[in-house]
This record gives C-alpha cells, structure tokens and sequence, in this order.
C-alpha cells in the first residue's frame, strides 16, 4: 500500500500533524509564531550548508535552526534590540543566505520550490520512518516535560520557585521545535511550517476546557488538514504545502462559524449556572 | 498562637549581607533576614525598594551577587508572584491551575478552595475570575502543596478592604494549623498584618526592622477601619536612622551626605537596638499618620548642624 506516492504523502502528513499539535500550542500560549518563522526560515540555510559540505539534510537543518534559536536567546540576554527586529533580521537573513548561497552551487540541481512549499512527490518510505520515528519521539519528549513546560508557560518564576526548572524546559522546546522543523521541511516546505503549528492551536482553543484537550484536539485538526489538503492537492495539481495551509484555514474559518459559537455560549451559559456571581 | 512554636534557631531561609546587581545597578544591598516555620515576616517598602527581589533571591528566582542565602535543603515552597497574567489562549479552569507545578488529589483541591471560599469556582475559567477571586485561586494554588514556606507577593491586591481582612485572617490561620514559614509582601507601607512577627521595611537596603503594633491599641485607627480590621490588622513604625534624599543621595543621622547607603559605610546603627547607643535628636522617630502618604525621601531637612535631618510629624 505504501508504493503508493499518495498514500506515503497521506501516512507521512498525518504523522506531521499529530507532532505539530501540542508543539503549535505551545507556540500559541507563549506567543512565538514570528520565533517558529525564523527557525524555519534557518532550515533553507540548514539546506544549503548539508549541499555544500555534503552532510545529511536533516542534521544540518536541525543543527542550524537550533544554533539560530540559542543566538536569538543569547541576544535577547543582551537586550540591545527588540526581540521582534532582531528575529526580524534574523529570519529573513537566514533565508536570504541560503538562497544566495543555494544559487552559488552550480554543480548541484536543487529544487527550490520543493523545500520551500513543500512536494508530496519527493516522500519516501525513509522519510516516513523518519518523521514517525522522531515524531514519535517529540511526543514522549512533550509529555515528560508537560507539567514544567505548561508551568512555565503560565508563569517561569512561578515555576523556578517551586522546582521545576523552566530555562531547561524552555531548551528543550527549542530543540524540539527544531527537531520538528526539520522532519517537516518536505511536507509543509520551509516557509508555511508555522502555519502547520498556529492554525489547528488556535481552532483548537475554542472547543477546549483544558491545555490537554487543546493539544490532542489540535493534532486531530491538523491531522484533518493535512488529509483534506492533500487530497486537494491531488486533485487540483496544487503545491501540497499551501494546499494543506488553505485546508487548515478552512477548518479554522468552519470553526468561527455560528455553529461554534451556539456551542461556546451554551458553553459560558452552563459555567455561569456553576459559577454563581458573574 | 504559633509564636512560641517559632523555631529561629534553624531557619527555612536565612538571608545575609545579600546584594543583587542588575545592568550595573544595585537592585537591593546587605539585606539580612530569615524566616523561621510558623514565622510571618512581612517586608515592606516603596515601590522599587527591592521588595519582590529580596523575596526571589530568598526563594532562588533570582540570584545573589554578593552575601548568603541559606535554604534548608528539599524546602519546599509556595509561591503568589506579584504579576501574573494567563494568556487567554491557554484554557484554564482553576482546578487545572491547582495541579500545575505538582499533581494533587481532588479531595487536597477542595480543601483548598474551600479554605480560600471559592470552592463554586473550580470549573470556572481563570481568565473569567474578577481580581480578587483570581488571587485566591493562587493561594490556594500555593497552599493546597502543602508547603514548608509560603511566598506572598502583595497577596491582598486588587481586593477590598473587607477581603483584604478575610484574606489576613485566612493566612493566619494557614499559619497556625500547618506551621509554615510565610514571607509577605506588603503593599502598604504603615498597615500590616497583625500576626506579622517581624516587619522588615526596606528601601535598596534593610531600612529598619521591627514588630508591628496592634491596630486596636490606637483609638484613631479603630475608627477609621472598625473593630474586626483592629484584630487583623497592626500598624508598623518607621525607626530610621537616615534620609533618602530627592536627587537619591543619602542623609545619615550624623549629618553626612553620601551616593548610597550601605550597611557597612558606617553611618548606620542597625545592629544596635533601639534606644542604645546614639539617642535622643540624633534618632529619627517618624510614626506615620493615617494621610501622611510618606515615602521615606518626604522629609524636610532643616539646614545642617546638630539638628539636621531629624524631624518629628507623628
């Protein structure tokens, strides 16, 4: 069944998503979509350094986004610049090298639009492996560091005082975010990644009474995204990137709609019956 | 009452000479204090006086640059921050905020939110809670881990007077059944609470320290917040020895003038008790009047010489 490219791409996607989930809440709660941006942003850099000195993609992808994000905490420590230009320069600067330096290598042929928007053609059964593999392994990482990483989201002194070490939970969500970028790169291509992250989170938020529901839901929804956009994708020759963000949208947008706002005042109305004095 | 139950010859925290330094700047200096299980010291001070970096460095959010903290070892701490605010995209009832550094039962839940009297709330949504009900989720939050030392950040803001003295009586008696340590942080610098065992006011450095006098002794103030505040609450007078000028220079009670006020620049007499040593005009006695708004840099300097910097406005 996995001969087929469609199936491999499906497979591959909905792996993607129930990854993305709970990580794409955690970009929501501690507003960092722009920082996701520039990590990924870093992944075509990740590219052009694993052409030029021959090393895997992958690990060079990961590696430079990680190095990316400790460069941007290291700056922000320095407090010179707002955190938003200097992940503003940054992102886009990292972007730009790569392309230039992706232009300078002749010798290699690359396909461009494929790592930036993503090519359901070019998934393998490695590249399943890999992304159930270290998905599988971002999922056990997130719920070791759950109680930590939600406490320290809420509030890092908070958190430090009561013994649960914050700055190490923030680390590891940085290179879990990463980890996540470079598995991702070849569904969602490098520029749409955070969308991957951002949008189910935030459908999401409205059906959920607690962090957990919100992450379980918003893996199912991407996971839905992903499928929908994939199909479209097929059908309509799209690139499977943009395909599955306009999928994600739609969901999102499907979510706004009075059906989902009947269900949040029942919602409200049932918690002000509990509540009492509001 | 606990006091006597007051162990101060091991303390859960033990301050001494600590300094901390941000961008170049002295946030606090030589701040020496402990807090001994079934103690409540309570620090006051005006705003940007180091109150909430003193209590961080004591619980280990922020880090000495100089002196000693000593934490018992495995001291475990509950901790109201001063500012905390949950992003309305995270959904959070206040049963979820209850378990979120260390999961509890649900019967150690109730109880806590019983004793806090918002036991209705628990499936509300904390980005729904009014400002009072919000700060005593947190302490219930702080108090259900049962732990051995309570850290209260400015616990009573945004609530009402009547709540403010509900909120006092409900931190005693935490006090009294569980034998905790709580370090308090006042947002008034004249009104404190009554079991408070030692006042420590601070401003960049231990200003003076000493125990508050009950509400209830003074007629004046009786009338002002009634009979039940007169149990709950105390008043705390102010004994310096030096004035913080506008220009943010220093006047120390024998006259001299100097960029800040370190323990060990000599000018002060904080390690001696009150009354011994250096006595009569050169001690300034400031007992601060219900509208005196003072801040400590409001008093009039009366030329130089023998009298300068001592008034008395009581």
């Amino acid at each position: 069944m996995l001969d087929d490219f469609f199936v491999r791409a499906l497979v591959a996607g909905v792996g993607l998503a129930l990854t993305t989930g709970p990580l794409g809440c955690f970009v929501v709660w501690r507003r960092m979509a722009y920082f996701g941006d520039t990590m990924a942003h870093s992944a075509l850099l990740g590219v052009a350094l694993s052409l030029l000195l021959e090393v895997n993609l992958l690990l060079s992808v990961f590696a430079v986004a990680a190095v990316i994000s400790l460069l941007l905490v290291a700056l922000q420590r320095r407090g010179s610049l707002s955190t938003d230009a200097l992940l503003g320069i940054l992102s886009h600067a990292t972007l730009a090298i790569g392309l230039v330096m992706v232009s300078f290598m002749s010798w290699v042929r690359i396909d461009l639009i494929g790592f930036l928007f993503g090519d359901i053609l070019a998934v393998t059964r490695a590249d399943i492996d890999l992304i159930w593999g270290g998905g599988i392994l971002v999922v056990l990482a997130i719920v070791y560091l759950w109680r930590p990483l939600i406490a320290s989201t809420v509030n890092p002194e908070l958190a430090e005082a009561e013994g649960l070490q914050p700055e190490r939970a923030r680390l590891a969500f940085m290179l879990l975010m990463a980890l996540v970028i470079a598995i991702a790169m070849k569904i969602v291509g490098i520029l749409l990644i955070t969308a991957l992250l951002i949008i189910p989170a935030a459908t999401a938020r409205r059906f959920s009474r607690s962090p957990e529901v919100m992450a379980v839901l918003s893996s199912l929804i991407g996971a839905a995204a992903v499928a929908g956009g994939l199909f479209g994708s097929l059908r309509f020759d799209t690139p499977s990137g943009p395909s599955i963000v306009v999928a994600a949208l739609a969901l999102f947008i499907l979510a706004l709609l009075p059906l989902g706002r009947r269900a949040e005042r029942a919602e409200d109305a049932s918690q002000a019956a509990q509540g009492g004095h509001h | 009452m606990l006091q006597t139950n007051t162990d101060r010859s091991n303390p859960l925290v033990a301050l001494s000479g600590v300094g901390v330094r941000r961008q170049g700047r002295w946030l606090v200096r030589g701040v020496d204090f402990s807090i001994s299980p079934g103690e409540i010291v309570t620090l006051i001070g005006p705003n940007g006086s180091g109150k909430s970096t003193s209590a961080k460095t004591a619980i280990g959010v922020m880090k000495a640059d100089e002196g000693r903290v000593e934490r018992r070892p495995g001291l475990k701490v509950g901790y109201v921050p001063q500012k905390l605010s949950i992003d309305w995209t995270m959904p959070l009832t206040v049963e979820r905020l209850m378990t979120l550094t260390a999961p509890l039962s649900g019967r150690e839940i109730d109880a806590a939110l019983t004793a806090t009297g918002i036991r209705h709330l628990i499936r509300a949504e904390v980005q729904h809670l009014s400002g009072g009900e919000f700060q005593r989720a947190l302490l219930a939050r702080a108090i259900a881990r049962k732990p051995d030392l309570l850290v209260l950040d400015e616990p009573v803001q945004g609530v009402d007077f009547s709540g403010e003295i509900a909120l006092y009586d409900l931190i005693k008696s935490i006090r009294n059944t569980t034998g905790c340590g709580i370090l308090l942080i006042s947002h008034d610098l004249h009104v404190v609470m009554a079991e408070t065992d030692t006042v420590i006011c601070l401003n960049g450095h231990v200003c003076c320290r000493g125990t508050p006098q009950a509400v209830s002794q003074s007629p004046e103030y009786l009338r002002l917040f009634g009979a039940r505040a007169g149990q709950t609450l105390a008043l705390y007078s102010h004994h310096h020895d030096h004035t913080h000028l506008p220009d943010g220079r220093v006047l120390h009670a024998d006259g001299s003038v100097t960029d800040n006020c370190h323990p060990t620049d000599g000018h002060h007499d904080a390690g001696e008790p009150a009354g011994a040593g250096r006595a009569g005009p050169m001690r300034i006695v400031h007992v601060h009047g219900p509208d005196c708004g003072c801040s400590h840099d409001h008093r009039t300097v009366a030329g130089s010489g023998e009298n300068a910097g001592v008034s008395r406005d009581a």
